[in-house]
């Protein structure tokens, strides 16, 4: 069985709105989706339920924003705790620098496979590609990620990423790329699964991980999971590289409940993971398990640029839980490769613009209908909405310039249009006049206005304007009262 | 400059300004008022909910339940500790029995294979457990590895009944554990899942098919 045969079918967000309208288009993808979503949302109100959320939710807000406040010192102390604890940590400006690292470790230890845990940061990076091409394999271990990779795939989304395929869909990968007996059966498809990536374990030289917290004041890295392939990939190989971006760290070990609290029941509605590990260390002298040695990758990768702004700031209060695509009416139908980031979703319409840059992702920030879902569900009250406003100006050069690729969809027609109606709008005589005699030429409206009459009707302007209405009528009530 | 001193410069003189550092009320995590009775129901409903399996036992007679579950799950092969008392007195306990006891105390690269191909089941203590979410606690030591709650197919807990605790946080302040902690700190909640398929859950992916919890109660549960 080889993984690597085939290119990985890619998706761009300079493609959106093709992308979009080809998922919008596959009914598969469509059920697929809705009815993940739906459930998931219905599990995650049941497990609030005994919950005051809004204190849990300032709390978690208020740990983030504590640890952002503080950042480069936390990020010194964890560095130094985690090196006291035998932890080698490394910084990477950017994914490349960061696939560097990782690719020297493997190679000083001679290393030809890595077996991975579950990683955005990695995937952010373009982990596996790099890897692939200095002749060293990387398997996913989650179950989803490695059916995705074994279907030449991304993640569509950040907490399943397989969620975009049906068991049939599933049952043809596993027969057609490891050979066993075609079954829709989800349970020996899952023993499958767990037989071909125990050897993969047992063998790899390299385990690569993310992180979900770091505790500045312990030096200790916290990972989420319910396979236990995170720990089998923290655990059994000699060498254990952890990737994480610099927001990640919280202040204290105390911080950690409440988030790990909101991070379980936000994601899938479960009260608690099956495990939760924390990783102190490499082996020390006398245990008889644990890899010998432990790295910690810092990476960057446009972080410190969202830091300097003060609205931005918050988006790297992120905690990945994925409640924010779960509830977009967007990503619900659309789904998650249709926005051809490595976050896709409302998190990602406003982190990638950061790592990309907005002439790349120019379409993310306006694929939302500001319905203010994500921003109510956030477990650490991210103001998403207002972000994506916030990029949408940005976008427009009507913004700070904060972001690379500011101005970039700046037309200047567009401009012009809105300053003449800003100045129509704040003239009521020319107003009315003009509103008057769009009103009597409505039939004159062109039927094709752009984008725009694609999938909607052009609008006509009302034969009689609102204001001549409200007249007419508080007039007939007079007339009426004084009869 | 090196990559860590551009990236903190840049965090150390952010442009917008130093940020107001927010004081953090935790009163919401903790303070559950719980009593034992409603501990030791809520632990074990949470935890039977994902899958564990409690076996009610006493602190005198919790090895002739461990006997049981290992004839009734039909384990042959069972890795624990040595020096540990729960190890100690489960070794010496099933000397007699029919089960093979296989020794912990050796570095897993001379019996990795042996670990993932040939135990059945691995017997550890338990430091502690959360009734919120219905989670054990375990700090691996050189005596209990981390695999053996891991690699073999049973993992089973020993958990005494008067280490429940309320919640997460209670558990980290209460045992002050940002004073040390170990190589590696575990909180397990069921056997491992995932339902990656199509959102069906499925039980025992890459670790434990099944949990079992041996709870022992300071004298016959009434």
């Amino acid at each position: 069985m080889s993984v690597q045969s085939e290119p990985v079918q890619t998706f761009t967000p300079g493609e959106f709105h093709r992308q979009a309208h080809d998922a919008l288009g596959n009914p598969q993808i469509r059920s697929n989706f809705r009815k993940a979503m739906d459930g998931l949302m219905a599990k995650r109100r049941d497990v609030f339920s005994d919950w005051d959320l809004e204190v849990l939710r300032d709390l978690g807000a208020n740990i983030r924003m504590r640890a952002l406040a503080k950042l480069p010192d936390l990020l010194e102390q964890l560095e130094a705790n985690c090196q006291a604890n035998g932890i080698r940590v490394h910084w990477a400006e950017d994914g490349d620098e960061a696939c560097r690292i990782v690719g020297e470790i493997c190679e000083a230890r001679g290393a030809k496979a890595v077996i991975k845990g579950k990683s955005m940061v990695s995937e952010e990076m373009h982990l596996n590609e790099h890897l692939e091409a200095a002749g060293i394999e990387a398997l996913e271990s989650d179950l989803g990620e490695y059916l995705v990779q074994l279907n030449r795939q991304t993640p569509s989304h950040i907490i399943m990423p397989a969620i975009h395929l049906n068991t049939d869909e599933i049952a043809d990968i596993m027969h057609d790329k490891t050979g066993i007996e075609r079954t829709r059966d989800a349970d020996a498809m899952t023993a499958a699964a767990r037989l071909q990536l125990r050897k993969r374990f047992m063998n790899a030289d390299v385990g690569v991980s993310g992180v979900n917290f770091a505790v500045a004041e312990t030096g200790t890295l916290c990972l989420v999971e319910n396979e236990g392939n995170g720990r089998m990939t923290t655990t059994v190989p000699p060498v254990h590289i952890a990737v994480t971006g610099i927001e990640k760290v919280v202040e204290h070990l105390r911080d950690v409940p409440p988030l790990y609290a909101l991070l379980t029941r936000s994601a899938t509605g479960q009260h608690v993971t099956t495990y939760f590990n924390m990783i102190g260390s490499p082996r020390k002298p006398g245990e008889h398990d644990g890899p010998e040695e432990v790295h910690l990758v810092l990476v960057d990768n446009g972080r410190s640029r969202i830091y300097q702004d003060d609205e931005l700031l918050d988006t790297l209060r992120c905690i990945r839980c994925g409640a924010c695509m779960n509830h977009c009416p967007v990503y619900t139908r659309v789904g998650g490769h249709t926005y051809g980031t490595t976050y896709p979703g409302p998190i990602g319409s406003i982190l990638m613009p950061h790592i990309m840059g907005l002439e790349a992702t120019k379409d993310l920030p306006t694929a939302s209908s500001l319905c203010g879902a994500c921003g109510e569900v956030c477990p650490v009250k991210i103001p998403i909405p207002d972000l994506l406003v916030r990029l949408r100006k940005e976008s427009v050069g009507e913004g700070r310039g904060n972001v690379a690729g500011a101005g970039t969809k700046r037309s200047k027609k567009e401009a012009a249009a809105w300053k003449a109606f800003q100045w129509l709008a704040t003239h009521p005589f020319v107003w009315r006049v003009g509103t008057s005699v769009a009103g009597k030429l409505r039939a004159l409206t062109p039927s094709r206005l752009g984008v725009w009459t694609d999938y909607r009707t052009a609008p006509k302007p009302a034969g009689t304007t609102l204001h001549a209405l409200v007249k007419r009528h508080q007039a007939n009530k007079t007339h009426g009262e004084d009869r | 400059m090196s990559a860590r001193d551009a990236i903190l410069k840049r965090l150390k003189e952010r442009s917008d300004g130093p940020l107001s550092v927010p004081e953090s009320d935790f009163s919401v995590v903790t303070h559950r008022g719980w009593s034992r009775e409603e501990r030791l129901e809520r632990f074990e409903r949470l935890i039977s909910s994902v899958h564990g399996e409690v076996v009610h036992t006493t602190s005198a007679e919790w090895t002739l339940a461990l006997a049981e579950v290992l004839q009734r799950k039909k384990i042959r092969r069972l890795a624990l500790g040595r020096d540990h008392p729960v190890a100690a007195e489960a070794r010496e306990a099933l000397g007699d029995a029919e089960v093979e006891l296989v020794d912990v105390d050796r570095d897993i690269e001379s019996w990795q294979r042996e670990q993932f191909e040939t135990v059945d089941a691995g017997l550890t203590s338990t430091r502690g457990a959360i009734a919120e979410t219905g989670s054990l606690w375990l700090w691996p030591t050189a005596d209990e590895p981390r695999q053996i709650s891991l690699v073999p197919s049973m993992h089973i807990a020993v958990l005494d009944a008067e280490r429940i605790e309320d919640t997460f946080f209670d558990v980290i302040e209460n045992n002050a554990w940002a004073g040390g902690m170990p190589t590696n700190a575990l909180l397990i909640s069921g056997p491992s899942k995932t339902a990656d398929i199509e959102q069906t859950l499925v039980y025992g992916v890459h670790g434990p098919r099944e949990l079992v919890v041996l709870l022992r109660h300071p004298r016959e549960p009434t």
